[in-house]
């Protein structure tokens, strides 16, 4: 049998999301980013919401999230994507919004919005990227980074005296009122990922439903960061990352 | 709602405009003296008739955010704060300006710095002129001197705001804010639909309604030649702006021997010194910048010509007076008068003051 034979419409099992760019990710080769944004732009695109879903892009590594899914974006100052989200939520009722958010813009600089979006309870879906450390500026610690972890501010690893605890902010979100679904899922296995996209789903389905804010973290791998090969990223994740992050429904209404 | 005469304070008054000019969506946070906006808004409830949203946010960083994201949709989104407040909102105000969003915003000074006081002052026209956030960028400032002008600016800041896709700012002090006055209420201007919206902004991000391309708002240019490029449109903008929006208002200019020029509700305080010196054979005549940016550089220059001496009165420690004398270029003397704190002084202060500096 010829390679022409297998290549036809009938065999494909696989597709590149039709609204994922046809443009190169700057993300390093192994990054958890690429999947979970190939999983945004699948729920949007089957759910049928491409024209009116808006998202919201942090300062960090998913700044350029802008430039992968096909559609509309703001991009917010860092940690400020639940208050930007809030307002367009707010005045375009009909739109389906969300917000893209890394761990320091979720757990450090943008903690009071993220808090008070949930609390207040805003129509919108957060997708929490948790890789315990800050990948854009180069491997610092973040909130999220494990006690012992190495990092280019921990280079003897976090030490609780002299860096407290790191901050489980999705429990937090958990116990708020505002909240209608929040999880914690991974992308590491092809089980994983369809967790992660049947949670996001989930997500956008509560934010169209108006029942109240949806968060998906997702713990994720940063290998350049963490100074790995995506291999070890991800069994290093499994081995150390679940313990403190474990997987599964926080909140599920 | 129709055209309506009304007695109120000013920062009373910005609800009632707000909503009368038809505003989508209103953000704030407590803050002494211009926490009555946000009561009135929610006195008010605007959500029941005109469809606006008022949201008290956690911060005013949160509020100066929610109104980028307001902006970038395309809604007609303000603010409002007073000066420890509008410090902290100054890196929004640079995303709004840098990605060339419409949004008002207001600050009602009170004295600083720090905590400082709840008194009224004029000491944030650096930061509002200036810049303020960071970056070269500048934000179309207006300085209302009654509480009718409180009302009107609402419409002529969202106004500018809208045709040069630039934020604008009223920038009241605490008295202008605080005091009460007669105040004519526009008729109420319905809202923009969501098509009408569409429509006048085709760049906002509201969703990819009829299949169009997507819209990215952002702030964000990492090529340097690309982003040197995105500065030079702004400063284009800045120029026509400068060109086109200018203005001030003269009182008694012509044949008057010394000038005054003063912002806001000290610019009517000056008026009652100018007729105190009329009656002492003085004559003063005043310039009232109400843009303060742009400033009217060229007013002033033309104004100032055959006179003796110019005397700025501010609520601060001298800060217009840069510009002022910039104008003039050395070619009279200039010289500052303001109390500083809080404190707002009296006709016969500026008098003396007048005296003693310019007249001696």
């Amino acid at each position: 049998m010829d390679i022409k034979d297998i290549i036809r419409p009938e065999n494909k099992v696989y597709s590149k999301p039709e609204l994922l760019e046809e443009v190169h990710m700057h993300y390093c080769p192994g990054c958890s980013h690429g999947v979970i944004h190939k999983l945004i732009a699948e729920v949007i695109a089957e759910m049928g919401l491409t024209d009116k879903t808006v998202g919201v892009s942090p300062v960090g590594c998913a700044v350029f999230a802008y430039n992968y899914i096909d559609v509309d974006w703001v991009e917010a100052a860092h940690g400020r994507a639940p208050a930007v989200a809030t307002a367009v939520s707010r005045l375009w009722p009909e739109d389906v919004v969300f917000t893209y958010q890394g761990d320091g813009d979720m757990s450090a600089i943008g903690t009071a919005e993220s808090i008070h979006a949930a609390n207040r309870g805003e129509n919108i879906v957060m997708i929490f990227v948790n890789n315990a450390i800050y990948g854009m500026t180069g491997g610092q610690m973040a909130p999220t980074t494990l006690v012992g972890q190495k990092t280019a501010t921990t280079p003897y690893g976090r030490r609780i005296d002299l860096n407290g605890h790191p901050l489980e902010i999705t429990n937090l979100m958990a116990i708020l009122d505002g909240t209608c679904y929040v999880t914690r899922q991974a992308v590491h296995t092809p089980a994983s990922v369809r967790k992660t996209k049947a949670a996001i789903k989930k997500a956008f389905e509560n934010a169209i439903a108006k029942k109240g804010t949806s968060v998906v973290e997702v713990v994720a791998t940063c290998n350049s960061g963490w100074k790995m090969s995506p291999e070890k990223a991800n069994e290093w994740m499994v081995a150390n990352m679940f313990e403190k992050y474990p997987l599964g429904d926080l909140k599920n209404e | 709602m129709k055209e309506e005469v009304r007695l109120m304070k000013g920062n009373e008054a910005i609800a009632h405009a707000a909503i009368r000019y038809g505003c989508d969506g209103y953000f704030g946070y407590p803050i002494t003296p211009q926490s009555e906006v946000l009561e009135t808004l929610e006195e008010l409830m605007p959500w029941e008739t005109t469809g606006m949203v008022v949201l008290q946010a956690e911060s005013e960083v949160a509020a100066i955010n929610m109104v980028y994201g307001g902006a970038a949709s395309g809604k007609a989104v303000m603010t409002s704060s007073s000066s420890p407040g509008v410090s902290l909102k100054q890196e929004g105000i640079s995303y709004i300006a840098a990605a060339s969003l419409p949004a008002l915003i207001l600050n009602v000074m009170r004295g600083g710095p720090g905590l400082g006081t709840i008194q009224p002052s004029q000491a944030d026209y650096f930061q509002a002129t200036k810049g303020g956030g960071h970056g070269d960028y500048h934000l179309i400032v207006l300085a209302p001197s009654t509480v009718q002008e409180m009302v009107d600016f609402v419409g002529l800041g969202f106004d500018l705001a809208f045709k040069y896709c630039n934020p604008a700012m009223i920038l009241a002090d605490g008295i202008v804010g605080q005091m009460m006055e007669k105040v004519v209420l526009p008729e109420q201007r319905p809202r923009r639909t969501d098509e009408e919206i569409r429509k006048q902004c085709p760049w906002a991000a509201n969703g990819r309604a009829d299949g169009r391309k997507r819209n990215v708002i952002t702030s964000l240019e990492l090529e340097s030649s690309r982003m040197e490029i995105i500065n030079h449109e702004l400063q284009a903008r800045y120029k026509q702006i400068e060109e086109n929006e200018t203005r001030w208002e003269e009182i008694d200019v012509e044949g008057a021997d010394y000038l005054i020029v003063a912002f806001g509700s000290i610019a009517r305080i000056c008026a009652k010194a100018k007729e105190m010196a009329a009656e002492k054979g003085i004559k003063v005549g005043i310039v009232r910048p109400i843009t303060l940016w742009p400033f009217p550089t060229k007013a002033i220059e033309e104004a100032a010509k055959g006179k003796k001496g110019i005397l700025c009165v501010e609520l601060n420690a001298g800060q217009m007076i840069e510009d002022v004398r910039l104008a003039v270029h050395d070619s009279l003397p200039v010289e500052h008068f303001g109390r500083l704190g809080g404190i707002i002084p009296s006709p016969d202060e500026v008098l003396e003051a007048l005296e003693k500096k310019i007249i001696k």
